[in-house]
């Protein structure tokens, strides 16, 4: 076994599980209406104010994203779980962690990535000022992998379970706040026209952190929920 | 030396060890209370500042103490039951996790009926009391997985992944909510700093925080106890000495 064969396996991966989840176009369209959906139900329960819905625009667009992405992280390894691929991955003798991180890219491309895409229009949405876009798109960009890597570890741990779904909003979520913090904070700080180098710097950190370690403790969940 | 600790790995050996200890650490447990107790309400001056309703921080304190500590043990024993497959490790992982939940919890509830004469409030965002409430929620999953999953040696390895995930992202999530805190508000509880502590003050903390500790110890062998009177109930060894005890 060379190299090679590993990258053509990694992109293999990649490659297939992209195929399967344009095949079902509605579980790639469903988190984002859901994404949509929620941040429009703020202006609706709590005013439309535009002042008001300015201020809490990066909350508000952090908070749709994070729970958006609970509810695609099902899909990373349930129907393989369900068909038996995941075990044969296992049994390949290729590096889990390696093709773990495969399948974590193919979910972060069809649910992270089209989420930067949809921000903005919320964004406009919410009053958010013009300036604070970028910081929009940059924590989204910085942010969103690291919501599918470390979710992809509570997906591992919960995914041989009947009714894992609440339980893995319980795992994951707390996990989840220091990115749901430095992200909105670092909109609100260029909403008001101040740099926000430093949050981008923690975000990029907990990223990298994570695209280090999470693969290897989701390989690990894995072949504890697979026995 | 090394014996003793290899022979607790049994679970024989432990609920043996288990039986004989835990009547010292309970009374030992029961005494420091009373002291700590006594010394914290009655001996322990009255603050020039917060008068008498600092004293809550002879519970307050220990138990937020706590609630990091046993997070460390549950984390560690995971580890340990991950790495070497320990028996034992998996169950003192899983009887503590109730325990540091309740510390938790404890540490919450003072620390707002201490918030309340202090700061007017029930409930404040501070940065300790934010990463205390999301600590809780780490304990709340990591029993929620627990019981989730049938098979206990499952579930103890899960839970053991779980539990490290959750100490790489601790400290995370301990800065960040503090970074989020000095942003949005800024310092504004006073807090005590250990140095800037009287000594007639520290004495009764620490004789709670000892008595904390043994609490922990003497409810924590209890539970593993237990624990291996559940699991171990088809052996020999167990049968034999239930059916001893009842000659």
């Amino acid at each position: 076994m060379t190299n090679s064969s590993l990258s053509k396996a990694f992109i293999a991966i990649i490659k297939r599980d992209l195929t399967l989840a344009l095949r079902t176009r509605s579980e790639i369209a469903n988190p984002l209406i859901f994404f949509v959906i929620i941040v429009s139900l703020f202006p609706l329960a709590v005013s439309p104010e535009p002042e008001l819905l300015k201020t809490m625009a990066p909350g508000v667009i952090w908070v749709a994203a994070l729970l958006s992405t609970m509810l695609s992280l099902d899909s990373i390894f349930r129907s393989d779980f369900e068909d038996g691929s995941l075990e044969q991955m296992l049994l390949s003798p290729h590096p889990m962690p390696i093709l773990v991180l495969g399948k974590i890219i193919a979910h972060w491309l069809v649910s992270g990535l089209p989420l930067i895409f949809l921000a903005p229009l919320l964004g406009v949405l919410l009053f958010l000022p013009y300036d604070a876009m970028p910081a929009l798109l940059a924590t989204l960009a910085l942010g969103t992998p690291v919501l599918s890597l470390v979710g992809a570890i509570g997906v591992a741990l919960t995914v041989g379970l009947r009714r894992g779904g609440v339980l893995l909003s319980l795992l994951v979520l707390p996990l989840y706040i220091p990115v749901l913090i430095f992200a909105s904070n670092a909109i609100a700080t260029a909403a008001a026209d101040m740099s926000i180098k430093g949050q981008l710097y923690f975000l990029a950190a907990m990223f990298a952190l994570a695209l280090t370690l999470a693969p290897l403790a989701t390989a690990a969940a894995l072949r504890i929920s697979l026995r | 030396m090394w014996s003793f600790f290899h022979r607790l790995a049994s679970p024989k050996h432990f609920y043996l060890f288990a039986n004989r200890i835990i009547p010292w650490l309970g009374w030992s447990t029961l005494i420091t209370f009373i002291i700590g107790t006594y010394l914290g309400l009655f001996v322990a001056p009255t603050d020039y500042q917060q008068g008498e309703s600092y004293r809550i921080i002879y519970i307050h304190v220990p138990a937020a103490w706590m609630s990091m500590f046993v997070y460390m043990i549950m984390a560690i024993a995971g580890g340990i039951g991950l790495i070497w497959k320990m028996k034992m490790a998996d169950i003192i992982a899983s009887s503590a996790a109730p325990l540091g939940a309740a510390f938790t919890i404890l540490a919450l509830i003072t620390g707002s009926l201490w918030g309340k004469p202090m700061w007017g409030t029930w409930w404040i965002w501070d940065a300790r009391l934010t990463s205390e409430l999301i600590l809780l929620f780490l304990y709340l999953g990591f029993i929620a997985l627990q019981s989730a999953i049938e098979d206990r040696r499952t579930a103890a390895n899960a839970c053991a992944i779980l539990a490290l995930v959750g100490v790489v992202n601790i400290p995370i999530i301990h800065y960040s909510v503090e970074w989020w805190n000095t942003l949005h508000q800024g310092p504004t509880v006073t807090r005590f700093g250990k140095s800037a502590m009287a000594t007639s003050m520290l004495i009764p903390l620490l004789t709670m925080f000892l008595a904390f500790k043994l609490y922990f110890g003497t409810t924590l062998l209890m539970r593993a106890r237990v624990e291996i009177l559940e699991r171990e109930r088809d052996t020999t060894w167990m049968k034999k000495m239930i059916m001893g005890s009842d000659k």
